[in-house]
Formats: structure tokens, C-alpha cells, sequence
């Protein structure tokens, strides 16, 4: 199989304009994925499928990847000029690195035996710019979980024939799988607690007792 | 009123069948207790094989599965019950004649079980529908089910049909229809049903 390298180029010679980024894994088996612009990956998947030599006629798995705000604390060399002097200062600066929402695409050739090779695709943000276009018309293997992930993850596929929830119901509002998701706070029996789940239930036995206590401070005024 | 087993023994040996009411009433009742064919998860696998020819629960009056809860008296509550799908099995046991019995199967059932933190799935179906037998396992033995099932028919047996621990249906005063829970924005609404989960005290 081409490698990741050759396929960009491959992919750059095919379709105009798509903007191809190699996302380099560091791990021993070095499967670097390909981050494609989302205006032309309609274009760039059909390409990888329909080409003779790669073929990838089998989508495998699609799978969603929360990245958050990262607040981002570095110390920079200022330089000032106070009374005429000039002074070098050390700052340090927070910065917040917007997150994003991404769709990793595993495909495989049946008809070639390769694969995979794994498409990645990143929303402007996570909160209002979450579309990203749907390769279900390309795979339909792709239709559920692409429900899926706009069930836990919040990405809104378009061109998806069929756009709902999956697994969670339709008056849902949360997305799960998000890193910032809060369970509702329904920790009020839990006989084996420990860990996360112990310091939830303690905070909700907390709240509980501030309730009981704020109550009978109203019965004692009345 | 209640005759004695000695005497019961000794007349029965002269020909003489002596019975209560209550005694017949449970006998029948005990006896064809027919399940409800539905399963949730992995733990309605061991449902089926506990009502095939090894295990056979037929023997103790489950005779058959019936696809409908109008003509059901026991549901089998086998496997993780998610909050997708807690509605229907609260709504599926209202629509349940009486007398109705339910026996909570295998870890998820009774507490959701490996999967309890999770964000789709309900925390034990008791918190709904009253539940007469919890068996723990991930999943149980089938076993483990015929022993709920003995389990049930004995506390039926026991039962008085007057006075206080008489059976539900017999109760003018008891609740028959479980509130089917909403699905909310967040969470399900309400969360439990109070009248038939108030919040276990948790003796250290």
C-alpha cells in the first residue's frame, strides 16, 4: 500500500484545492492519519474509494474525539522601556487554545487486502460550529455511527439521509461522550462508593443536609 | 380454622381431603405462573436456556412465555435496563393484569450492575416497579433463576389473602399503575418513584 505520504500527494493531484495534513503517531506501529479540510472531504473520500490502486471500498469504524478549551500558561521575555531604560521582563501569559470537535474515519480495501488508513476531521469549535460533511453517501456503513457520534459527541453531519439520535432518546440535551458532560446528580444510594463516585455521593449527601438544615431554619423563623 | 399437618396426614390416609381456601387459592396461583417473553441484555440468554429441555422451568408451572403482558403474571426483568428503555418497562408491567409478579434478574437489574455509572442506564429497576425477587449475578445461573422462581412461588404460598400482608389485587386501597417515568432533558423524571423506592438507609 502507498504510504501516508504518497497518498496525500496522490490525493493533492486528484482534487484541487483539498488542504491534506499528516497527523503523525508516535507509537511502533506509526499509523498516521490524514486530517482533511471538511469543504473537500466529500470529494478527497470519494477519490480514496473510486481510485484504482487504493480502493478503499470498506469504511470499518467512525469515532468521535472531544478536544476541550486548553488553557495554556507560558512565561515570555518582555522588553520594556521605562524612563528610558530598557528592561527585560519575564511574564507569564495565559492564553485559552479554542477545542474542537473531530470524526477519525478507518478504512480498508477488501478488494486490495490494505488498510487501514484513517481520516481525521475537525469542527471550527465545539459549541455553535460543529458541522462537518457526512461520507454515509460515500459508506453506508457509516450511517449509525455517525448517529452515534452526534448522539455523544454533538457533531452535526450534513448529508446525513437521517440525522437522530442513536442511542440516547430525542429530547435528550447533553452530549455524554464530551469531556465537560455532568452526570445528573442522582448519587443517592450507592452502598460500594469509592473514588470519583464516593466524592459525588458525599457532595450530594452534603447538599442534601444544607437542604434539610436551610428548611428548618425557615420552620424556626416562622 | 388452619388444620393441623399431623391431622391433615392422618385424614388423608382415611380418604379424607382436607384444604383451606387460601390453600387452594395460592396452590393455583403458585402454579402457572406464566412469564412474560421479553429479554433486555445477556442475562434473557440465560432465560431461554433455563426454559429449555436441560433446565426446563416448565416443571414448576412457568409453562410458556407469553408474548403479551395482558396474559402474563410474571415479568423477568433480564438484563440492563437504559434510561431509553426504563419507560416501556414500567409501561409494559401497568399494562400487566393482576396478580403480577416481577423477578429482578442478574446485577444490571437489580443495581445497573458494571454499567451503574453509566449515563444511559438505570440504577436497579426497583426504583420503579416493585420487585419481588432480586437475584445477583452477571449474569445468574440458570439455576440461579429456578431458585428466584421457587423463591416466588413460596412467598405466594405464604401469603394471607385478608389482613395486612394480603396481595396487592386484593388491596382496594393499593396502587395498581406504576407513573411510567418522563424522559426528560437531562435525566428521567422523576429520577425514582418514591412510593415504592423511599432512599435505602445505609447502616455502617
Amino acid at each position: 500500500m502507498k504510504t501516508v505520504e504518497e497518498i496525500k500527494a496522490a490525493i493533492e493531484a486528484a482534487v484541487p484545492g483539498a488542504k491534506v495534513e499528516i497527523v503523525a503517531n508516535p507509537s511502533p506501529r506509526a499509523q498516521h492519519s490524514l486530517r482533511l479540510d471538511p469543504a473537500h472531504a466529500v470529494a478527497v473520500a470519494a477519490f480514496l474509494r473510486d481510485d484504482a490502486e487504493l480502493a478503499l471500498d470498506f469504511l470499518s469504524n467512525v469515532t468521535g474525539v472531544d478536544w476541550p478549551d486548553k488553557e495554556i500558561t507560558e512565561k515570555v521575555k518582555v522588553s520594556r522601556t521605562v524612563d528610558g531604560v530598557e528592561q527585560t521582563a519575564e511574564e507569564t501569559r495565559k492564553r485559552v487554545e479554542p477545542g474542537c470537535l473531530e470524526a477519525v474515519y478507518h478504512l480498508f480495501s477488501v478488494a486490495k487486502k490494505h488498510g487501514p488508513v484513517v481520516l481525521r476531521m475537525r469542527t471550527v469549535n465545539r459549541t455553535d460550529q460543529v458541522e462537518l460533511p457526512s461520507l454515509t453517501p460515500l459508506w453506508r456503513s457509516a450511517e449509525f455511527q455517525e448517529r452515534e457520534i452526534f448522539d455523544l459527541y454533538g457533531i452535526v453531519f450534513t448529508g446525513h439521509p437521517d440525522l437522530r439520535r442513536l442511542l440516547m432518546w430525542d429530547g435528550f440535551k447533553d452530549h455524554p461522550m464530551r469531556r465537560d458532560y455532568v452526570e445528573p446528580d442522582d448519587f443517592e444510594y450507592e452502598p460500594t462508593a469509592h473514588d470519583a463516585v464516593l466524592s459525588r455521593a458525599e457532595a450530594h449527601r452534603a447538599a442534601l443536609q444544607e437542604q434539610a438544615a436551610g428548611q428548618e431554619g425557615k420552620v424556626a423563623a416562622q | 380454622m388452619a388444620v393441623d399437618d399431623g391431622l391433615k396426614i392422618e385424614l388423608g390416609k382415611q380418604g379424607v381431603f382436607v384444604t383451606t381456601i387460601e390453600e387452594l387459592y395460592n396452590w393455583g396461583r403458585k402454579s402457572s405462573i406464566w412469564p412474560m417473553q421479553f429479554g433486555l441484555a445477556c442475562c434473557a440468554i440465560e432465560m431461554i436456556a433455563t426454559t429449555m429441555a436441560r433446565y426446563d422451568l416448565a416443571r414448576f408451572g412457568a409453562e410458556v412465555f407469553r408474548p403479551s403482558p395482558r396474559q402474563a403474571d410474571m415479568m423477568i426483568i433480564s438484563g440492563t435496563v437504559t434510561k431509553k428503555m426504563a419507560p416501556q418497562v414500567v409501561r409494559l408491567y401497568n399494562q400487566m393484569a393482576e396478580p403480577k409478579y416481577v423477578i429482578a434478574m442478574g446485577a444490571c437489574a437489580i443495581s445497573g450492575g458494571p454499567f451503574k455509572q453509566g449515563y444511559n442506564v438505570l440504577k436497579g429497576i426497583d426504583r420503579y416497579i416493585p420487585v419481588d425477587v432480586h437475584i445477583p449475578g452477571c449474569p445468574p445461573r440458570p439455576e440461579a433463576l429456578m431458585q428466584a422462581f421457587i423463591t416466588l412461588q413460596k412467598k405466594i404460598e405464604a401469603q394471607h389473602l385478608t389482613g395486612e400482608g394480603r396481595p396487592r389485587f386484593l388491596d382496594a386501597e393499593a396502587q395498581g399503575e406504576f407513573p411510567v417515568p418522563v424522559q426528560g432533558e437531562h435525566d428521567l423524571e422523576p429520577t425514582s418513584n418514591k412510593g415504592v423506592w423511599p432512599v435505602p438507609v445505609i447502616i455502617r
